[in-house]
Protein backbone atom coordinates (compact mmCIF):
# COMPACT_ATOMS: atom_id res chain seq x y z
CA UNK A 1 0.00 0.00 0.00
CA UNK A 2 1.90 3.40 -1.09
CA UNK A 3 0.33 6.45 0.95
CA UNK A 4 0.99 10.07 0.82
CA UNK A 5 0.66 12.98 2.85
CA UNK A 6 -1.69 15.06 1.50
CA UNK A 7 -1.74 18.13 3.82
CA UNK A 8 0.92 19.68 6.56
CA UNK A 9 0.64 22.79 9.06
CA UNK A 10 2.23 23.54 11.72
CA UNK A 11 0.21 25.72 14.80
CA UNK A 12 1.42 28.11 17.44
CA UNK A 13 5.49 27.67 17.39
CA UNK A 14 7.24 29.66 19.17
CA UNK A 15 4.74 30.95 21.63
CA UNK A 16 1.51 30.70 21.75
CA UNK A 17 -1.49 32.72 22.24
CA UNK A 18 -3.24 33.07 25.84
CA UNK A 19 -4.90 30.51 27.13
CA UNK A 20 -4.34 27.97 23.96
CA UNK A 21 -3.72 24.63 25.36
CA UNK A 22 -1.90 21.87 24.12
CA UNK A 23 -5.28 20.01 22.25
CA UNK A 24 -6.05 23.26 21.14
CA UNK A 25 -2.59 24.02 19.04
CA UNK A 26 -3.05 20.35 18.26
CA UNK A 27 -6.41 20.56 17.18
CA UNK A 28 -5.67 23.99 15.00
CA UNK A 29 -2.82 21.87 13.14
CA UNK A 30 -4.91 19.27 12.38
CA UNK A 31 -7.83 21.82 11.20
CA UNK A 32 -5.03 23.41 9.10
CA UNK A 33 -3.57 20.73 7.95
CA UNK A 34 -7.12 19.22 6.46
CA UNK A 35 -7.67 22.57 4.89
CA UNK A 36 -4.15 22.21 3.12
CA UNK A 37 -5.20 18.58 1.46
CA UNK A 38 -8.66 20.46 0.90
CA UNK A 39 -10.34 18.19 3.67
CA UNK A 40 -12.60 18.30 6.35
CA UNK A 41 -12.45 16.49 10.02
CA UNK A 42 -15.81 14.80 8.78
CA UNK A 43 -13.90 13.08 5.99
CA UNK A 44 -10.80 11.77 8.78
CA UNK A 45 -11.49 8.02 10.00
CA UNK A 46 -8.14 7.77 11.99
CA UNK A 47 -6.54 9.88 14.56
CA UNK A 48 -2.88 9.41 15.80
CA UNK A 49 -1.53 11.85 18.40
CA UNK A 50 0.77 11.24 21.18
CA UNK A 51 2.40 13.94 23.65
CA UNK A 52 3.74 14.18 27.43
CA UNK A 53 0.87 16.48 28.06
CA UNK A 54 -1.94 14.95 26.52
CA UNK A 55 -1.83 10.86 27.95
CA UNK A 56 -5.17 10.93 25.44
CA UNK A 57 -4.30 12.33 23.09
CA UNK A 58 -5.40 10.46 20.23
CA UNK A 59 -8.98 10.33 21.95
CA UNK A 60 -8.91 14.14 22.86
CA UNK A 61 -7.68 15.43 19.55
CA UNK A 62 -11.00 13.47 17.87
CA UNK A 63 -12.80 15.25 20.36
CA UNK A 64 -11.35 18.47 19.24
CA UNK A 65 -11.89 17.83 15.95
CA UNK A 66 -15.59 16.76 16.33
CA UNK A 67 -15.58 13.29 14.95
CA UNK A 68 -15.80 10.00 16.03
CA UNK A 69 -12.99 7.85 14.06
CA UNK A 70 -12.97 3.95 13.78
CA UNK A 71 -9.07 4.13 14.20
CA UNK A 72 -7.23 5.89 17.01
CA UNK A 73 -3.21 5.50 18.01
CA UNK A 74 -1.69 7.08 20.90
CA UNK A 75 1.27 5.27 20.55
CA UNK A 76 4.55 6.94 22.58
CA UNK A 77 7.87 7.26 21.18
CA UNK A 78 8.95 10.56 22.61
CA UNK A 79 10.01 12.74 19.76
CA UNK A 80 9.85 9.62 17.39
CA UNK A 81 6.38 9.33 17.71
CA UNK A 82 4.84 11.32 14.70
CA UNK A 83 7.48 9.27 12.56
CA UNK A 84 6.27 5.84 13.98
CA UNK A 85 2.52 7.39 13.68
CA UNK A 86 3.60 7.17 9.45
CA UNK A 87 4.33 3.90 9.39
CA UNK A 88 1.26 2.74 11.55
CA UNK A 89 -0.92 5.17 9.83
CA UNK A 90 0.01 3.62 6.65
CA UNK A 91 -0.84 0.11 8.29
CA UNK A 92 -4.10 1.02 9.17
CA UNK A 93 -4.86 2.27 5.79
CA UNK A 94 -3.42 -0.99 4.10
CA UNK A 95 -5.56 -2.89 6.72
CA UNK A 96 -8.65 -1.17 5.86
CA UNK A 97 -8.69 0.25 9.70
CA UNK A 98 -8.77 3.79 7.99
CA UNK A 99 -8.82 5.79 4.87
CA UNK A 100 -8.08 9.28 5.75
CA UNK A 101 -5.80 9.86 8.98
CA UNK A 102 -4.77 12.63 10.52
CA UNK A 103 -1.75 12.98 12.73
CA UNK A 104 -1.00 15.40 15.11
CA UNK A 105 1.23 17.11 18.05
CA UNK A 106 1.15 20.38 20.05
CA UNK A 107 2.70 21.73 22.92
CA UNK A 108 2.50 24.36 25.38
CA UNK A 109 5.80 23.41 27.62
CA UNK A 110 7.19 27.23 26.89
CA UNK A 111 3.80 29.36 28.29
CA UNK A 112 3.46 25.97 31.08
CA UNK A 113 6.66 25.38 31.79
CA UNK A 114 8.87 22.18 30.97
CA UNK A 115 8.38 20.83 34.20
CA UNK A 116 4.77 20.96 34.09
CA UNK A 117 4.23 20.14 30.43
CA UNK A 118 7.21 17.22 30.88
CA UNK A 119 6.82 15.43 33.98
CA UNK A 120 9.72 13.09 34.16
CA UNK A 121 9.00 9.44 35.86
CA UNK A 122 10.73 8.70 39.24
CA UNK A 123 13.14 6.11 38.26
CA UNK A 124 13.71 4.82 41.07
CA UNK A 125 17.79 3.50 39.98
CA UNK A 126 18.95 6.60 38.41
CA UNK A 127 16.91 8.87 41.08
CA UNK A 128 19.33 8.99 43.68
CA UNK A 129 22.15 11.01 41.68
CA UNK A 130 19.41 13.54 40.48
CA UNK A 131 20.28 13.54 37.25
CA UNK A 132 18.31 16.75 35.18
CA UNK A 133 16.94 14.74 32.29
CA UNK A 134 16.68 14.60 29.79
CA UNK A 135 20.25 16.88 29.07
CA UNK A 136 22.19 14.43 31.72
CA UNK A 137 22.04 11.70 29.11
CA UNK A 138 22.78 13.48 26.50
CA UNK A 139 25.73 14.70 27.97
CA UNK A 140 26.96 11.37 28.79
CA UNK A 141 26.57 10.49 25.11
CA UNK A 142 28.39 13.21 24.13
CA UNK A 143 31.17 12.56 27.00
CA UNK A 144 31.74 8.47 25.85
CA UNK A 145 31.44 10.04 21.75
CA UNK A 146 34.76 12.37 22.17
CA UNK A 147 36.28 9.88 24.63
CA UNK A 148 35.69 7.18 21.87
CA UNK A 149 36.10 8.96 18.62
CA UNK A 150 38.30 12.60 19.40
CA UNK A 151 35.17 14.39 19.13
CA UNK A 152 35.50 17.89 19.92
CA UNK A 153 33.31 20.69 21.37
CA UNK A 154 34.24 22.62 18.07
CA UNK A 155 32.23 19.69 15.98
CA UNK A 156 29.71 19.81 18.50
CA UNK A 157 29.36 23.62 18.01
CA UNK A 158 28.99 23.73 14.34
CA UNK A 159 25.71 21.77 14.85
CA UNK A 160 24.71 24.49 16.86
CA UNK A 161 25.98 27.26 14.53
CA UNK A 162 24.64 25.61 11.47
CA UNK A 163 21.57 25.23 12.70
CA UNK A 164 21.59 29.12 12.92
CA UNK A 165 22.49 29.59 9.42
CA UNK A 166 19.64 27.84 8.31
CA UNK A 167 17.59 29.76 10.76
CA UNK A 168 18.62 33.12 9.67
CA UNK A 169 16.91 32.66 6.59
CA UNK A 170 14.02 31.32 8.31
CA UNK A 171 11.44 34.78 9.52
CA UNK A 172 9.72 32.24 11.81
CA UNK A 173 12.38 31.31 13.70
CA UNK A 174 12.41 31.83 17.53
CA UNK A 175 16.70 32.23 17.24
CA UNK A 176 18.05 34.28 14.96
CA UNK A 177 21.05 36.66 16.32
CA UNK A 178 24.61 35.46 15.18
CA UNK A 179 25.88 32.88 16.61
CA UNK A 180 29.56 31.77 16.30
CA UNK A 181 32.14 28.74 17.35
CA UNK A 182 33.63 31.04 20.30
CA UNK A 183 30.01 32.06 21.47
CA UNK A 184 29.11 28.30 21.51
CA UNK A 185 31.79 27.37 23.56
CA UNK A 186 32.03 30.10 26.19
CA UNK A 187 28.21 29.35 26.48
CA UNK A 188 27.64 28.70 30.05
CA UNK A 189 27.48 25.34 30.65
CA UNK A 190 24.31 23.08 31.53
CA UNK A 191 25.94 20.03 31.72
CA UNK A 192 29.39 19.16 30.68
CA UNK A 193 30.31 18.40 27.92
CA UNK A 194 26.95 20.29 27.07
CA UNK A 195 26.56 24.47 27.41
CA UNK A 196 23.80 26.06 26.57
CA UNK A 197 23.91 26.53 23.18
CA UNK A 198 24.46 23.16 22.49
CA UNK A 199 20.89 22.34 24.21
CA UNK A 200 17.66 22.91 21.78
CA UNK A 201 15.52 25.62 22.25
CA UNK A 202 12.03 25.28 24.84
CA UNK A 203 9.09 26.71 22.55
CA UNK A 204 5.32 25.84 22.70
CA UNK A 205 4.10 25.03 18.96
CA UNK A 206 2.61 21.97 17.26
CA UNK A 207 1.89 20.52 13.39
CA UNK A 208 0.04 17.70 11.74
CA UNK A 209 -0.15 15.53 9.18
CA UNK A 210 -3.12 14.16 6.59
CA UNK A 211 -2.20 11.03 5.17
CA UNK A 212 -4.13 9.09 2.76
CA UNK A 213 -3.58 6.27 -0.20
CA UNK A 214 -1.31 7.49 -2.98
CA UNK A 215 -4.17 7.21 -4.84
CA UNK A 216 -6.85 9.04 -3.48
CA UNK A 217 -3.83 11.88 -2.33
CA UNK A 218 -3.21 12.68 -6.15
CA UNK A 219 -6.59 14.07 -6.34
CA UNK A 220 -6.68 16.01 -3.40
CA UNK A 221 -5.86 19.95 -3.46
CA UNK A 222 -2.39 19.16 -1.80
CA UNK A 223 0.39 18.32 -4.17
CA UNK A 224 1.24 14.73 -2.19
CA UNK A 225 4.30 14.04 -0.49
CA UNK A 226 4.75 10.23 -0.63
CA UNK A 227 6.15 7.84 1.93
CA UNK A 228 8.91 5.74 0.38
CA UNK A 229 9.97 4.15 3.48
CA UNK A 230 9.73 3.79 7.35
CA UNK A 231 10.82 2.03 10.29
CA UNK A 232 11.13 2.51 13.97
CA UNK A 233 13.31 0.49 16.46
CA UNK A 234 13.95 1.09 19.98
CA UNK A 235 16.84 0.11 22.83
CA UNK A 236 15.73 1.22 26.38
CA UNK A 237 13.88 3.41 28.76
CA UNK A 238 16.78 4.62 30.57
CA UNK A 239 19.89 5.88 29.84
CA UNK A 240 21.28 3.58 32.02
CA UNK A 241 19.72 0.76 30.37
CA UNK A 242 21.61 1.33 27.41
CA UNK A 243 23.98 -0.73 26.28
CA UNK A 244 26.50 1.74 23.89
CA UNK A 245 26.19 5.42 24.11
CA UNK A 246 27.71 5.92 20.88
CA UNK A 247 25.33 3.61 18.94
CA UNK A 248 21.70 4.02 18.62
CA UNK A 249 18.69 2.23 17.29
CA UNK A 250 18.97 4.70 14.00
CA UNK A 251 21.23 1.83 12.67
CA UNK A 252 18.26 -0.22 12.54
CA UNK A 253 15.20 1.89 11.46
CA UNK A 254 17.35 3.93 9.44
CA UNK A 255 18.55 0.59 7.64
CA UNK A 256 14.95 -0.79 7.41
CA UNK A 257 13.64 2.61 6.42
CA UNK A 258 15.98 2.81 3.30
CA UNK A 259 15.68 -1.35 2.73
CA UNK A 260 12.45 -0.59 1.79
CA UNK A 261 12.66 2.60 -0.16
CA UNK A 262 15.49 0.46 -1.95
CA UNK A 263 17.88 4.35 -1.24
CA UNK A 264 20.28 4.63 0.03
CA UNK A 265 22.04 7.42 2.03
CA UNK A 266 23.97 9.32 -1.02
CA UNK A 267 20.09 9.65 -3.15
CA UNK A 268 18.80 12.00 0.35
CA UNK A 269 18.99 15.98 -0.93
CA UNK A 270 17.50 16.86 2.56
CA UNK A 271 17.96 15.55 6.16
CA UNK A 272 15.67 16.63 8.79
CA UNK A 273 17.44 15.14 11.74
CA UNK A 274 16.64 15.31 15.53
CA UNK A 275 18.81 17.96 17.42
CA UNK A 276 17.70 18.10 20.63
CA UNK A 277 21.44 18.51 21.82
CA UNK A 278 23.98 18.98 19.23
CA UNK A 279 25.56 15.40 19.94
CA UNK A 280 22.32 14.19 18.34
CA UNK A 281 22.73 14.73 14.54
CA UNK A 282 25.96 13.59 14.72
CA UNK A 283 24.92 10.42 16.28
CA UNK A 284 21.73 9.88 14.11
CA UNK A 285 24.17 11.18 10.65
CA UNK A 286 27.04 8.18 11.62
CA UNK A 287 23.95 6.04 12.33
CA UNK A 288 21.26 6.49 9.18
CA UNK A 289 24.94 6.02 7.22
CA UNK A 290 25.76 9.44 6.05
CA UNK A 291 29.38 8.68 7.52
CA UNK A 292 31.04 6.01 9.25
CA UNK A 293 30.79 5.55 13.15
CA UNK A 294 32.57 8.26 14.56
CA UNK A 295 33.57 10.46 11.43
CA UNK A 296 29.90 12.46 12.46
CA UNK A 297 32.19 15.07 14.15
CA UNK A 298 34.37 15.86 10.86
CA UNK A 299 31.07 15.66 8.51
CA UNK A 300 29.23 18.48 10.80
CA UNK A 301 32.00 20.75 11.14
CA UNK A 302 33.47 23.61 8.77
CA UNK A 303 30.17 24.96 7.29
CA UNK A 304 29.24 21.18 5.89
CA UNK A 305 24.93 21.02 6.83
CA UNK A 306 25.28 24.85 7.08
CA UNK A 307 23.34 26.84 4.37
CA UNK A 308 25.25 26.39 0.83
CA UNK A 309 27.44 23.40 2.37
CA UNK A 310 27.52 19.51 1.51
CA UNK A 311 23.90 18.40 2.82
CA UNK A 312 20.83 20.34 3.90
CA UNK A 313 20.38 19.60 7.35
CA UNK A 314 17.95 21.39 8.70
CA UNK A 315 16.97 24.09 6.85
CA UNK A 316 14.30 25.21 9.12
CA UNK A 317 16.97 26.05 11.74
CA UNK A 318 15.97 22.57 13.88
CA UNK A 319 14.87 22.51 17.23
CA UNK A 320 18.37 24.12 18.40
CA UNK A 321 17.05 27.39 16.64
CA UNK A 322 13.92 27.36 15.36
CA UNK A 323 11.84 25.60 17.68
CA UNK A 324 11.71 23.15 19.64
CA UNK A 325 7.80 22.19 21.25
CA UNK A 326 8.54 19.63 23.76
CA UNK A 327 8.81 16.40 20.98
CA UNK A 328 10.31 18.02 17.98
CA UNK A 329 8.92 15.30 15.33
CA UNK A 330 6.56 16.87 14.35
CA UNK A 331 7.76 20.12 13.14
CA UNK A 332 10.36 18.31 11.33
CA UNK A 333 8.79 16.28 9.64
CA UNK A 334 6.30 19.73 8.13
CA UNK A 335 9.75 20.88 7.19
CA UNK A 336 10.21 17.58 5.42
CA UNK A 337 7.25 18.22 3.78
CA UNK A 338 8.26 21.64 2.52
CA UNK A 339 11.48 20.86 1.35
CA UNK A 340 9.77 18.15 -1.09
CA UNK A 341 6.69 20.68 -2.41
CA UNK A 342 8.47 23.98 -2.12
CA UNK A 343 12.23 23.43 -2.31
CA UNK A 344 12.41 20.81 -5.17
CA UNK A 345 13.55 17.98 -3.00
CA UNK A 346 13.04 14.09 -4.45
CA UNK A 347 14.13 12.27 -1.95
CA UNK A 348 13.80 13.77 2.34
CA UNK A 349 14.93 12.09 5.33
CA UNK A 350 12.95 12.77 8.27
CA UNK A 351 14.47 11.11 11.78
CA UNK A 352 12.68 11.09 14.94
CA UNK A 353 14.34 10.15 18.44
CA UNK A 354 12.39 10.25 21.87
CA UNK A 355 13.34 10.23 25.51
CA UNK A 356 17.16 9.50 26.26
CA UNK A 357 17.87 8.31 22.69
CA UNK A 358 15.22 5.41 23.24
CA UNK A 359 13.50 5.42 20.36
CA UNK A 360 14.34 5.89 17.09
CA UNK A 361 11.94 6.44 14.23
CA UNK A 362 13.24 7.01 10.35
CA UNK A 363 11.36 8.03 7.05
CA UNK A 364 11.93 8.48 3.19
CA UNK A 365 9.61 11.24 1.80
CA UNK A 366 9.88 11.91 -2.18
CA UNK A 367 8.18 13.77 -4.36
CA UNK A 368 5.55 11.91 -7.19
CA UNK A 369 8.45 11.70 -9.26
CA UNK A 370 10.86 10.00 -6.37
CA UNK A 371 7.60 7.59 -5.89
CA UNK A 372 7.62 6.55 -9.64
CA UNK A 373 11.22 5.88 -9.75
CA UNK A 374 12.00 8.78 -11.76
CA UNK A 375 14.35 11.55 -9.61
CA UNK A 376 13.56 14.57 -11.89
CA UNK A 377 16.75 16.51 -12.88
CA UNK A 378 15.84 19.86 -12.11
CA UNK A 379 13.93 21.45 -9.75
CA UNK A 380 10.22 21.58 -11.32
CA UNK A 381 8.02 24.48 -10.72
CA UNK A 382 5.45 24.71 -8.18
CA UNK A 383 2.34 23.66 -8.94
CA UNK A 384 0.71 25.19 -6.57
CA UNK A 385 1.45 28.56 -4.98
CA UNK A 386 0.13 27.45 -1.64
CA UNK A 387 2.45 24.53 0.44
CA UNK A 388 2.14 23.32 3.70
CA UNK A 389 0.87 25.84 6.01
CA UNK A 390 4.19 26.74 8.03
CA UNK A 391 4.07 28.52 10.97
CA UNK A 392 1.02 31.37 11.39
CA UNK A 393 3.42 34.30 10.55
CA UNK A 394 4.63 33.03 7.77
CA UNK A 395 1.72 33.15 5.25
CA UNK A 396 0.95 36.89 6.68
CA UNK A 397 4.51 38.00 5.05
CA UNK A 398 4.05 38.18 0.77
CA UNK A 399 5.63 35.26 -0.42
CA UNK A 400 6.29 33.27 2.61
CA UNK A 401 10.20 32.20 3.09
CA UNK A 402 12.94 33.30 1.06
CA UNK A 403 13.96 30.39 -0.64
CA UNK A 404 17.01 28.38 1.20
CA UNK B 1 7.93 -14.33 43.87
CA UNK B 2 7.66 -13.32 47.57
CA UNK B 3 9.48 -9.65 47.72
CA UNK B 4 9.57 -6.61 45.22
CA UNK B 5 13.39 -6.40 43.09
CA UNK B 6 13.25 -2.79 44.89
CA UNK B 7 12.52 -4.12 48.77
CA UNK B 8 15.21 -6.65 48.03
CA UNK B 9 18.21 -4.71 46.00
CA UNK B 10 17.28 -1.80 49.45
CA UNK B 11 17.85 -4.36 51.91
CA UNK B 12 21.59 -5.12 50.31
CA UNK B 13 22.33 -1.22 50.81
CA UNK B 14 21.17 -1.03 53.82
CA UNK B 15 23.96 -4.28 54.68
CA UNK B 16 26.09 -1.76 52.43
CA UNK B 17 26.18 -4.66 49.99
CA UNK B 18 25.85 -3.23 46.41
CA UNK B 19 23.27 -6.25 44.88
CA UNK B 20 22.93 -7.84 41.35
CA UNK B 21 20.97 -9.47 39.70
CA UNK B 22 21.66 -12.98 37.08
CA UNK B 23 19.43 -13.61 34.59
CA UNK B 24 18.56 -17.21 33.48
CA UNK B 25 21.94 -17.51 31.20
CA UNK B 26 23.98 -16.30 34.69
CA UNK B 27 24.48 -13.16 33.02
CA UNK B 28 24.56 -10.27 35.33
CA UNK B 29 21.61 -7.85 34.96
CA UNK B 30 21.25 -4.38 36.67
CA UNK B 31 18.83 -2.28 36.62
CA UNK B 32 16.81 -5.06 39.49
CA UNK B 33 13.68 -5.94 37.51
CA UNK B 34 10.80 -8.94 37.88
CA UNK B 35 11.76 -12.19 36.25
CA UNK B 36 15.35 -12.90 38.36
CA UNK B 37 15.48 -14.82 41.32
CA UNK B 38 19.49 -15.11 41.46
CA UNK B 39 20.89 -12.08 43.56
CA UNK B 40 24.64 -11.58 44.25
CA UNK B 41 27.06 -8.93 45.80
CA UNK B 42 29.28 -6.91 43.58
CA UNK B 43 32.89 -6.53 44.95
CA UNK B 44 32.46 -2.89 44.44
CA UNK B 45 35.30 -2.45 41.47
CA UNK B 46 34.48 -0.56 38.46
CA UNK B 47 35.61 1.63 35.69
CA UNK B 48 33.58 4.87 34.41
CA UNK B 49 32.43 4.47 31.22
CA UNK B 50 30.45 7.68 30.99
CA UNK B 51 30.72 10.98 32.59
CA UNK B 52 28.92 14.36 33.21
CA UNK B 53 28.95 17.35 35.35
CA UNK B 54 25.36 18.30 36.09
CA UNK B 55 25.26 22.32 36.60
CA UNK B 56 21.86 23.14 38.24
CA UNK B 57 21.05 26.67 39.05
CA UNK B 58 20.12 26.72 42.37
CA UNK B 59 23.27 24.14 43.61
CA UNK B 60 26.74 22.64 43.28
CA UNK B 61 27.79 20.98 40.33
CA UNK B 62 28.08 17.26 40.59
CA UNK B 63 28.84 14.13 39.01
CA UNK B 64 26.20 11.91 37.43
CA UNK B 65 28.67 8.85 35.46
CA UNK B 66 27.77 5.34 34.52
CA UNK B 67 29.70 2.67 35.84
CA UNK B 68 31.22 -0.67 34.31
CA UNK B 69 31.41 -2.70 37.65
CA UNK B 70 33.82 -5.70 37.07
CA UNK B 71 31.54 -8.29 37.20
CA UNK B 72 29.69 -6.99 33.99
CA UNK B 73 26.71 -4.89 34.53
CA UNK B 74 26.45 -1.04 34.57
CA UNK B 75 24.91 1.43 36.96
CA UNK B 76 24.36 5.45 37.25
CA UNK B 77 26.07 7.07 40.35
CA UNK B 78 27.99 9.65 41.51
CA UNK B 79 31.83 9.80 41.97
CA UNK B 80 32.63 11.41 45.19
CA UNK B 81 35.89 12.80 46.75
CA UNK B 82 37.38 14.67 43.86
CA UNK B 83 35.85 17.54 41.98
CA UNK B 84 33.26 16.33 39.43
CA UNK B 85 35.10 17.81 36.39
CA UNK B 86 37.96 15.41 37.43
CA UNK B 87 36.32 12.70 36.45
CA UNK B 88 37.59 10.96 33.47
CA UNK B 89 35.67 7.68 31.25
CA UNK B 90 38.33 4.80 32.09
CA UNK B 91 39.24 5.85 35.58
CA UNK B 92 39.22 2.92 38.18
CA UNK B 93 36.98 3.23 40.87
CA UNK B 94 35.37 1.83 44.23
CA UNK B 95 31.96 1.49 45.81
CA UNK B 96 31.47 3.66 48.41
CA UNK B 97 28.26 4.90 50.68
CA UNK B 98 26.21 7.98 51.32
CA UNK B 99 23.59 8.54 53.50
CA UNK B 100 20.29 8.20 52.33
CA UNK B 101 18.12 11.14 51.80
CA UNK B 102 14.59 11.97 53.38
CA UNK B 103 12.60 11.19 56.34
CA UNK B 104 11.47 7.91 55.39
CA UNK B 105 14.67 5.81 56.35
CA UNK B 106 15.55 5.66 52.83
CA UNK B 107 18.80 2.89 52.74
CA UNK B 108 22.10 4.51 52.05
CA UNK B 109 22.90 5.00 48.11
CA UNK B 110 25.58 3.56 46.26
CA UNK B 111 28.61 6.43 45.00
CA UNK B 112 31.72 6.00 44.18
CA UNK B 113 35.19 6.82 44.83
CA UNK B 114 38.60 7.13 43.00
CA UNK B 115 40.41 3.54 43.41
CA UNK B 116 43.70 5.49 44.11
CA UNK B 117 43.89 8.67 45.78
CA UNK B 118 46.07 11.12 43.18
CA UNK B 119 45.17 8.33 40.21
Amino acid sequence: MQVAIAGAAEAQMGLALPGMSASDVMAQAARDALRDAGLQPADVDGVFAASTQLPWAGVTLAEELGIAPRHSDSTMLGGASPMAHLAHARAAIAAGLCEVAVIAYGSTQRSLGRSRASVQELDPWEAPYAPPLPVTAYALAASRHMHQFGTTPEQLAWVAVSARQWAQRNPDAWSREELTIADVLAAPRVCDPLGVRDCCLVTDGGGALVVTSAARARDLRGTPVHLLGAAEAQTHRHVSAMADLTRTAAVDSGARAFAEAGLRPADVTSVQVYDAFTITPILFLEDLGFCAKGEGGAFVADGRIAPGGELRVNTSGGGLSYGHPGMNGMPLLVEAVREVREEGKDIVLAHGNGGVLSTQATVLLGSEAAAEGRPRTKVARLREPAGAVMGRRRRALAGGRAAR
Amino acid sequence: MERSPADVYAEHCRRHELAYQLDADGRPVFRPRVGHDAWRISAGHGTIYATAVARPRDGAARSVVLVDLDEGFRMMSTVVGIAPEDVTIGMRVRLAWRDGAGEDDAPPVPVFEPAEKGA
